[in-house]
C-alpha cells in the first residue's frame, strides 16, 4: 500500500508507472488496474475558478487513509492500492487525487476504487478554498454527490 | 500535562481561533472542551470532532495529553 500527501505537482501516469516498476514482487499477480484521477476544474457553481487552496489535518489524513486502503485491501482481496492528494495551492487542469487499485479481477478493481473515492471524498480530512477570477475567496461546504 | 485543540479550515476562519491548549479535568468530554474555548459560542450542527486523529461525537470522554480536533464538513479528492 502506498499512501502519499504531495505540495508539489502530482503527475499521475509517471506515479503509477514509477510505482508499479518499484512493486517487482506484484508482477503477474493481478489481472485487473482501475484507476482515478482527480483534476481541477477552472469553474464551479458558475463562475470562474482561478487558484484553490488545499488544507489538511497532517497525521489524521495519513492515519486515515491507510485505515481505508487496507480495511478495502482486505475486503477485495486486492493486490495493492495507491492514494495520492494534493494539498497547497493547485490551479486549474492540475491533479488533485490519484487512487489506484490492483487486484485479480475487474469486478473487484472497480468497485474498490470507487469506494475508497467515495470514502475519501466523504471522510478523509481535507477541505477546499475556492479563490474566484474576480479575487474573493470561498471555503467549499461540501462535495457533490458521487452517484448520478 | 493539559489537552490540545485544534480547529481547520473554514472553523478556524469563523471563529477566529488557533490551536491552543486547555487544562485536563475530570470527566471532560469533548463537548466540555469546546465550551471550554469557544465560551458561549454554541457548536454548529454540522462540526465534525476527532480525538487523538479519530472520528468521535460530542459526548467522547477525553483525558490528559489527548489532541482533540474541530472541523467542518471535509471537501477533498
Amino acid at each position: 500500500m502506498h499512501i502519499e500527501i504531495l505540495s508539489t505537482a502530482l503527475s499521475p501516469w509517471q506515479l503509477l508507472a514509477d510505482y508499479e516498476r518499484a512493486q517487482q514482487h506484484l508482477h503477474g499477480k493481478f489481472g485487473a488496474t482501475a484507476v482515478f484521477v482527480g483534476s481541477m476544474r477552472d469553474f464551479n457553481e458558475d463562475e470562474s475558478i482561478a487558484q484553490m487552496h488545499l488544507e489538511h489535518y497532517p497525521g489524521m489524513t495519513e492515519k486515515y487513509l491507510l485505515e481505508l486502503a487496507a480495511l478495502a485491501m482486505e475486503k477485495w482481496q486486492l493486490a495493492d492500492v495507491l492514494i495520492a492528494h494534493r494539498v497547497g495551492e493547485v490551479r486549474p487542469a492540475d491533479t488533485i487525487v490519484v487512487v489506484a487499485v490492483w487486484s485479480a479481477h475487474r469486478a473487484q478493481a472497480y468497485e474498490a476504487n470507487r469506494h475508497i473515492m467515495e470514502e475519501l471524498k466523504s471522510r478523509a480530512p481535507f477541505w477546499k478554498k475556492e479563490h474566484t477570477s474576480n479575487g474573493e475567496s470561498r471555503w467549499l461546504e461540501k462535495n457533490t454527490p458521487g452517484h448520478v | 500535562m493539559s489537552i490540545q485543540v485544534k480547529f481547520f479550515a473554514s472553523l478556524r476562519e469563523r471563529f477566529n481561533q488557533n490551536d491552543t491548549s486547555i487544562a485536563a479535568g475530570p470527566s471532560q468530554t469533548v463537548q466540555d472542551v469546546w465550551q471550554t474555548v469557544m465560551g458561549e459560542q454554541a457548536m454548529p450542527a454540522n462540526i465534525l470532532m476527532a480525538v487523538n486523529m479519530e472520528y468521535v461525537d460530542a459526548g467522547q470522554v477525553v483525558k490528559d495529553g489527548d489532541e482533540v480536533a474541530f472541523f467542518p464538513p471535509v471537501t477533498g479528492g
